[in-house]
């Protein structure tokens, strides 16, 4: 077989297609996503669906839903690759930096098929009317993309636990807190029809978020993946 | 392949210290021990997957020291804790790990190594449904899929019928008269391939 000088990109995108396809065959954490945000917008939709809620409930209850349900899939990203027994292969093919990327994106299209199916149903059944289309669009795309930042490289670290569930919560509480709180505020401005400009500040702390958390995971994850 | 001075410790617990051995092309080791004495252990410290507590591993190719990545594209391995994807056949497996080991996978020459371990009738197949057996053989069709300078066995012949066990012993010769070979084991009868031996626990 012939080698050839495959960038860390095309490996990344290797890495990620061979995920993708494991995935679509068992469907280990799309079927926990999929069920778990069904089931957390029906239970909002009924018992808040009859109330006009102010713009910073509504944004709560929004970034509440898709918190909650991408946790209970984005975490397993590295877990599924202890407990199969697979990681020591991916630690013999790969290097870390490809192994980060490749997990970063399976991750992000996790989310991305989350949010397709979530957002608009959340906008039907809570009956919302969103302003600021752009700055929604915005927010939701750089809370998105730190959502996965901080995930991913909490979930390498939980992955190596005993307790993983609890070791969880307790990592992902002060990463994430900071991020919610920007991502609903900037949310709620959206809904409010706030111009792009009263909006910027949360953008900026949500644009800062991602490259903190995106830097601070590629230098992290060389110790937290060699033992 | 050199190691200098190795030990590895877990908390307070000392699994080995000092271990020292250099390796040529055409040379093999055999790492012997009981149960707990740290022969995984130090494999995986040879493969870099886990840090020594102190010493350090080098592997060098035509003079040069090799840094880690290119390191690994020269081993092999087969070891109990290192499955291959069940949610992949057999071919797809290969598939995948030449790609993300920089290798254009030629599907015949793919074929050939499944092939070879016993396994083309099933290479299509989800690699969840094969016994324990046939996965191992397929973990050896991954282990030579380079052709590896360096060959790492722990626990060789697990879960082998006696024709599997047959096809270690051929991998075996074969890798002692290109490459390295380090097995690790508790058999008294794989002491023969070994130029040298360490055993831990002592």
């Amino acid at each position: 077989m012939a080698t050839r000088p495959s960038s860390w990109a095309t490996k990344s995108a290797w890495l990620l297609a061979k995920d993708l396809k494991c995935e679509f065959r068992t469907r280990y954490a799309l079927n926990a996503i999929l069920m778990f945000a069904l089931t957390t917008l029906t239970v909002v939709s009924f018992s808040m669906g009859v109330f006009s809620l102010n713009p910073r409930i509504t944004s709560s209850l929004f970034w509440l839903v898709i918190f909650f349900s991408s946790m209970s899939g984005l975490a397993q990203v590295f877990v599924k690759e202890e407990e199969s027994r697979t990681v020591n292969l991916l630690k013999l093919v790969a290097n870390p930096s490809t192994v980060l990327l490749g997990k970063l994106l399976f991750n992000l299209v996790l989310l991305l098929l989350l949010e397709i199916v979530v957002v608009p149903l959340f906008i039907i059944l809570m009956n919302l009317s969103i302003l600021n289309l752009w700055l929604f669009l915005s927010v939701l795309v750089l809370g998105s993309l730190g959502l996965v930042c901080a995930t991913t490289i909490i979930a390498a670290i939980i992955s190596k636990a005993h307790v993983k569930g609890a070791l969880f919560a307790v990592l992902s509480f002060p990463i994430l807190l900071p991020l919610l709180i920007t991502a609903i505020d900037g949310t709620r401005l959206s809904i409010e029809g706030e111009t792009f400009s009263a909006g910027w500040s949360d953008l900026r702390l949500l644009i800062s978020y991602l490259v903190v958390m995106f830097t601070a995971s590629i230098l992290l994850f060389d110790f937290v993946w060699s033992e | 392949m050199e190691a200098k001075n190795l030990g590895k410790w877990f908390g307070k617990r000392k699994v080995f210290d000092r271990i020292n051995f250099s390796l040529e092309e055409k040379s093999s080791l055999v790492v012997t021990g009981k149960n707990g004495s740290g022969k995984t252990t130090l494999l995986k410290i040879l493969c870099g997957f886990i840090r020594p507590s102190k010493g350090e591993v080098l592997i060098s190719f035509n003079g040069k020291t090799l840094n880690q990545d290119e390191g690994r594209n020269l081993l092999g391995l087969v070891m109990p804790d290192l499955e291959l994807y069940g949610e992949l056949t057999a071919l797809e497996n290969l598939v995948f790990l030449s790609r993300i080991r920089g290798l254009d996978p030629d599907k015949d020459k793919l074929k050939e190594k499944i092939a070879m371990v016993g396994l083309s009738e099933r290479e299509d197949d989800l690699v969840f449904s094969f016994s324990s057996g046939m996965k191992q053989r397929l973990k050896y069709a991954f282990a030579l899929l380079l052709d590896p300078g360096i060959l790492l066995l722990d626990e060789p012949t697990t879960n082998l019928d006696q024709e599997g066990i047959s096809l270690v012993d051929q991998i075996v010769s074969w890798q002692r008269e290109r490459g390295i070979l380090i097995l690790a084991t508790n058999k008294k009868a794989d002491l023969k391939y070994g130029d040298q031996t360490i055993q831990l626990g002592n």
